[in-house]
């Protein structure tokens, strides 16, 4: 008879004035700790959380065909704080601390350190890890598997995933508190996936990082192969390679280049409009031949900052 | 003379600026700064440099070399009441050194930092944040103890915390201006959004001191304070709440407390309940109390050094 998803209650706290705050789990499987699956750390991770919640609602229908290969478990927490979310506060809403800033926690100390020690106690031990996160400049990415270079690092099994890319980059010391951080070090194959959105649900993005995670399951034998749409052979990069972009003014930022666009050196990426008079303050151009990785997405920009980044070819 | 550091664009008629007020004298001497504004809710610092600048400046025949003060190195953050820089994930002060080729936030870290190296003192100065208040105190981290303890000792605060190192306070201007041997002393008083006048002025005097002892400033200086307690080695004890709810206390920091002292109630006032009482484990010194009353399960409610 086959398993039936069990759902976990892995963390739960009162509040002041409102409901009691839960983490919850949803188990698969049965046996070693194969995969771990964590969705929305932030607030507003809404695409990191519909991601979740379409695993979640298709491993019921995968483990009920019996599709879970025996003797391995998966977990998915589809939210790791819905209380920012409810209120549209990216970090904890009582003193904006980040949970995924306090790896790998500490059950007596603060709040949101007791919250990422139990999160980690849920996690700890899985062979695997998945962290659908979301980066700290606000912008739209080629959708990607990233991983810290701590030495632990697995770019093998990274590229099982298919995606367009996998890049690895040197932790800096505001890093070493992450969840992939400690995750590594916990000896935990750990991979985050940049889907390429973050507060706004894009069903093309959502569908393509939903693939890349059951391939990686199927060539991992987690489960058993099934149909899927085409995978890519990722390109491997460090992210120091990566060209970089910038604002030479201000003003109002006119995008013309989406990510993944083969650029070549002098193209123009977008244009600064004066806010006042509507003039075109500047073109922004391309310096090297490439492949648009990241921009940025807002509509105001300031000098200097970062606007693109750019695979060189 | 008011020196820009940083200067760039915003995108609709405005300039992010960061200021420093240089005020010299004399051909030789040293360069002694002062900084604050780093966390946008820490408020002390203002008068802190208010009162410097007003002192200094208008008695700068008794200077003897080079006073800076930063005011705002974090502006919009202040401006806006944020602890942070508005549209940036990171707390400022765990970006240091910067990068003069990331974010504007990190560009901006990567030039305070340039500008500030190679002076003979720093002070960075922070009032905690809105949810804790502090007696005066330095912060130093253990691996700076042997050098910076004596020049932190003649800044007349209560309190000396030699803390441990923690890989993520690498990234600190503190820690990274003492690790190109630019001596920085933090600072922490008060609390977040508020200016405590007798804490700025203690620390004006403690500066004056200071400066004066290193033979930057021929003032005269009030000095008479006691000395302050130094606290090294894993000797304070933190209080965390067991309970979510509201916290009511009738204690200030900077007293000493006994083991079993009640610190204060964390209640429901739904209920009318008391949920839990905060008592302190140890005999020791109460330098941080609860400010802010509402509280989850791990609030920080108080530390005390454990003598």
């Amino acid at each position: 008879m086959c398993q039936t998803m069990r759902q976990e209650t892995i963390f739960e706290m009162t509040s002041p004035c409102r409901d009691n705050f839960r983490i919850t789990g949803y188990h698969f499987g049965n046996g070693e700790k194969a995969l771990a699956i964590v969705g929305a750390m932030r607030g507003d991770e809404v695409q990191q959380q519909f991601i979740c919640s379409q695993l979640v609602n298709r491993l019921q229908y995968i483990e009920q065909q019996g599709h879970i290969t025996e003797g391995y478990s998966i977990l998915v927490i589809p939210s790791c704080n819905p209380f920012s979310m409810n209120v549209s506060r990216r970090f904890w809403a009582m003193d904006s601390t980040d949970i995924n800033r306090m790896f790998p926690g500490y059950d007596q100390g603060e709040t949101t350190q007791r919250i990422a020690a139990a999160i980690f106690t849920a996690l700890n031990g899985y062979h695997y890890g998945i962290q659908l996160a979301s980066y700290y400049v606000p912008g739209d990415f080629v959708p990607h598997v990233r991983m810290l270079k701590t030495g632990y690092e697995d770019v093998e099994t990274a590229r099982l995933f298919g995606m367009k890319y996998v890049t690895t980059y040197q932790p800096r010391p505001f890093d070493t508190t992450l969840l992939n951080y400690n995750w590594q070090l916990w000896n935990t194959k750990a991979f985050s996936l940049y889907s390429g959105h973050t507060s706004q649900i894009d069903t093309g993005t959502c569908d393509e990082t939903i693939d890349a995670i059951f391939r990686m399951m199927q060539r991992t034998g987690i489960i058993s192969p099934r149909p899927l749409r085409a995978a890519y052979e990722s390109i491997v990069i460090d992210e120091a390679s990566l060209l970089h972009i910038k604002a030479p003014h201000a003003g109002i930022f006119r995008r013309v280049v989406v990510p993944n666009r083969r650029v070549v050196a002098g193209e123009t990426l977008a244009n600064i409009i004066d806010p006042y008079n509507g003039k075109t303050l500047c073109d922004v151009k391309n310096t090297a031949d490439g492949i648009v990785f990241f921009t940025h997405n807002r509509p105001l920009v300031l000098q200097n900052a970062l606007l693109f980044k750019i695979h060189t070819l | 003379m008011i020196k820009t550091i940083v200067s760039t664009e915003l995108p609709i008629d405005e300039r992010f600026r960061i200021r420093k007020n240089v005020i010299q004298h004399g051909k030789e001497g040293l360069r002694f700064c002062v900084v604050t504004g780093t966390h946008g809710d820490e408020l002390e610092g203002q008068m802190v440099c208010y009162e410097l600048a007003h002192i200094v400046g208008e008695n700068s025949q008794k200077l003897n070399g080079t006073l800076e003060i930063y005011p705002a190195l974090n502006p919009l953050g202040i401006d806006t009441i944020q602890r942070g820089i508005p549209n940036f994930d990171l707390d400022m002060n765990r970006i240091f050194p910067g990068d003069p080729n990331g974010t504007m936030a990190e560009q901006t870290a990567h030039a305070i930092v340039e500008d500030i190296k190679g002076a003979d003192m720093v002070i960075d100065i922070h009032s905690s944040n809105l949810y804790l208040r502090e007696t005066p105190q330095v912060r130093i981290n253990v691996q700076d103890a042997e050098w910076l303890v004596p020049f932190a000792e003649r800044l007349g605060m209560d309190f000396v915390w030699v803390h441990d190192a923690a890989t993520v306070l690498e990234a600190t201007l503190a820690h990274s201006l003492n690790a190109t041997n630019t001596p920085c002393l933090v600072v922490e008083m008060g609390v977040g959004q508020r200016i405590n006048h007798k804490m700025c002025h203690r620390l004006v005097k403690g500066i004056l001191h200071l400066m004066q002892t290193m033979g930057l400033w021929q003032g005269t200086v009030e000095t008479g304070w006691e000395s302050s307690i130094i606290c090294k080695g894993d000797h304070v004890t933190f209080l965390n709440a067991e309970t979510s709810g509201v916290f009511l206390t009738e204690l200030k920091c900077g007293i000493n407390v006994m083991r079993g002292q009640v610190i204060g109630q964390i209640v429901d006032p739904l209920r009318g309940i008391v949920l839990s009482t905060v008592t302190s484990p140890v005999d020791g010194y109460l330098f941080t109390i609860r400010a802010y009353p509402i509280v989850y399960e791990g609030s920080l409610m108080a530390r005390i050094y454990n003598r």
